[in-house]
């Protein structure tokens, strides 16, 4: 009997009893579909994160004073000025650093602007004309900061776009003056839209220059200490050579002799991402495991309906060994049966699966990510419960006397 | 196997020689066959009867490789049986012996010609040859016209008919019939009955288990058991059939 045999008659066997079988495969559609709408979730959300992470700009670097490993006395938020805008400088010189194209110093605080009347509390940011280049944001209206501008310390502001349309409204804001923290300042251009990141909204801010943040809105320690420099390598393959040349620079220049405990922290986007994906991950791998207990059950229930068919099939199984089927035969007509339950509940979950992550992305707004592997995946396990729960009423069919099992009633 | 072929008509086929089954049921053993001796040649037909008990079905179920002998030997078609394995007695099942139940034993689901294909799909034969034996099996026992027909919408004559075509269709050496009349009429019986005679007419060895006088008459030779031994052996119409007597 050919395995093409094997599977009709398997697949007859499930069609003799319709209700039963309809049952069964309940059981695995139920498993299969919830660890589709699981894992889907989890991949989407882990995509929606990641997306947010790479819009904070492409090979960036992101300095942050104080180190992030406590270990000791050292550390703590009291190390958090050794940043200053003299390392920003140093870090620019092609010289020094050949791998970084691009660095953005900034300090950002919360600031209140006014526009004749209208109050908005903001994050202002105190940054250089790299900026722009090193976030990865445009200017929709106006142009961004300058090199003069910084130099010239003017008081020019370049807006988000929600900040300029809580301001202004539907107005052109471009050209228009907004006091920021108590100084007028003249909006010279208003960011694309960028969404939000890890990082807070981006479309919700004041960028100003660092010279002029530093001596006129924030004052005091913001005069010489930054609280973040961005750096852009040149490209993703120079993005650790660039890394090791900030750490050096930055070490030499804070005389730190031990390389293990820096005054400084150096994150790169994959780190953050990293971090994301690890919690998204470990999320994702609990809720599939609750999800896959519900397959396990589904399984079982393939092995119950199994066992049932074959002590209801017990003649049957006698005539067959009568007329010649040896115990491997058997074994495999029940085995294939078993796999045919599974894999018709697999592909019937998987359906439900794809139509369920389409109703409920779109219920609640978060997107659900359906991949053709992990589809292929869930139906190979559909079949691999169906053969594994059907091992052992398979076996206990191939392992009946012909004619006990010829005589029973 | 060694000899795929049926021997020639009056070549021993059937040979126990001390052929004995013990049953164990708990502590007790029950002796379901004496040691038991029997030699049937090819081209006989012989039936084989006794009232229940006598041991009939067991030797039914020995002769047919369905369980294996305690102690001695059978010899079917030259080759010891006792020795073989699970498999290769799956093979004899298939290739050497047609078996006919009294409760037909057919699959519901099945029309009549894949019913009667079955044991050549556990013989290995291509589709297409299957169906086309499978259908002159069922033109042999006359239900050309029911071939796709499922058991249920057939007379407990015709399923038994499928029945033994069923059995036909791998041209065995034996064919074996544990009361095929059982659950039949006397218009269905005589039918069966008829149909058996045919094939042994054209040199089948045919043994018959029966309980019933009228239907053992049909054979040509009649084995009578009794708690588990022969205890008598002869031939039914003197000098119609080759027969020999031999008593353990």
């Amino acid at each position: 009997m050919n395995w093409w045999e094997t599977i009709r008659t398997g697949y007859d066997a499930v069609r003799a009893h319709r209700l039963r079988s309809a049952l069964t495969m309940l059981g695995i559609l139920i498993g299969i579909a919830a660890v589709m709408l699981t894992v889907g979730l989890g991949l989407g959300a882990q995509a929606t994160i990641g997306a947010q992470i790479n819009s904070l700009g492409s090979n960036l670097l992101v300095v942050t004073p104080g180190s992030a490993t406590t270990n000791g006395v050292r550390g703590g938020q009291g190390s958090a000025a050794t940043l200053t805008l003299a390392d920003a400088t140093a870090l620019a010189d092609p010289q020094v650093a050949p791998d970084v194209a691009g660095v953005a110093p900034t300090v950002q605080r919360p600031g209140p602007l006014a526009v004749a009347g209208t109050n908005w509390t903001t994050s202002v940011v105190g940054t250089t004309e790299d900026w722009s280049q090193v976030r990865a944001r445009t200017v929709s209206n106006g142009r961004f900061l300058t090199a003069e501008d910084v130099s010239g310390k003017a008081a020019v502001v370049v807006l988000g776009s929600t900040t300029a349309s809580e301001l202004f409204g539907e107005e052109n804001a471009v050209g228009r003056t907004v006091t920021v923290s108590g100084v007028p300042m003249t909006v010279v251009g208003i960011l694309d839209p960028g969404g939000s990141s890890p990082l807070g909204d981006q479309d919700d801010q004041a960028v100003v220059p660092i010279s002029v943040a530093a001596e006129r809105i924030f004052g005091g320690a913001a005069r010489t200490t930054v609280q973040t420099i961005f750096v852009q390598a040149q490209s993703t393959e120079a993005l650790s050579a660039a890394h090791q040349e900030v750490s050096q620079l930055l070490l030499a220049m804070h005389r730190i002799t031990d390389p293990t405990a820096p005054d400084f922290t150096i994150t790169t986007q994959q780190s953050i991402l990293d971090i994301a994906n690890s919690i998204t991950g470990a999320l994702t791998a609990v809720l599939s495991g609750i999800a896959g207990i519900s397959l396990l059950v589904g399984g079982i229930g393939v092995m119950n309906i199994m066992l049932v068919s074959v002590t209801e099939r017990i003649r049957e199984i006698g005539l067959r060994k009568a007329l010649g089927a040896t115990p491997t035969v058997i074994r495999r007509q029940f085995l294939v049966e078993a796999a045919v339950l599974g894999l018709a509940g697999g592909i019937a979950g998987v359906v439900v699966g794809i139509a369920g992550s389409a109703a409920l992305s779109n219920a609640l707004g978060q997107p659900i990510v359906v991949s053709p592997s992990a589809t292929l995946l869930a139906l190979a396990v559909s079949i691999g419960i169906g053969l594994l729960f059907g091992v052992y009423p398979a076996s206990r069919a191939a392992r009946l006397a012909p004619i006990d099992a010829l005589r029973s009633e | 196997m060694s000899s795929p072929a049926a021997p020639a008509t009056g070549e021993p086929l059937i040979e126990l020689d001390g052929t004995s089954k013990t049953y164990r049921s708990g502590e007790i053993e029950v002796a379901a066959l004496r040691p038991t001796t029997l030699r049937i040649d090819s081209g006989e037909f012989v039936a084989i009867m006794g009232p229940s008990g006598s041991g009939k079905s067991t030797l039914m179920n020995v002769l047919g490789c369905l369980d294996v002998a305690t102690a001695g030997t059978y010899r079917l078609a030259g080759a010891d049986v006792g020795a073989l394995s699970e498999v290769e007695l799956a093979e004899i099942r298939n290739r050497r012996i047609g078996f006919v139940f009294q409760q037909f034993n057919l699959l519901a689901s099945m029309p009549a010609w894949r019913n009667v294909e079955l044991p050549l799909c556990y013989a290995g034969v291509a589709r297409a040859e299957r169906r086309e034996r499978a259908l002159a099996a069922l033109d042999r026992v006359g239900l050309a016209d029911r071939s796709d027909h499922r058991p249920g919408e057939l007379s407990g004559g015709q399923q038994q008919r499928v029945a033994v075509a069923r059995a036909l269709v791998t041209e065995p050496a034996l064919l074996l019939a544990d009361e095929p009349t059982g659950n039949l009429d006397s218009t269905a019986t005589a039918d069966v009955l008829g149909l058996l005679t045919e094939l042994h007419a054209t040199g089948r060895t045919v043994v018959l288990i029966t309980h019933e006088d009228d239907v053992a008459a049909a054979a040509g030779r009649v084995v009578r058991l009794h708690d588990g031994t022969v205890v008598s052996d002869e031939p039914n119409r003197p000098g119609a059939h080759r027969a020999r007597k031999v008593l353990s």
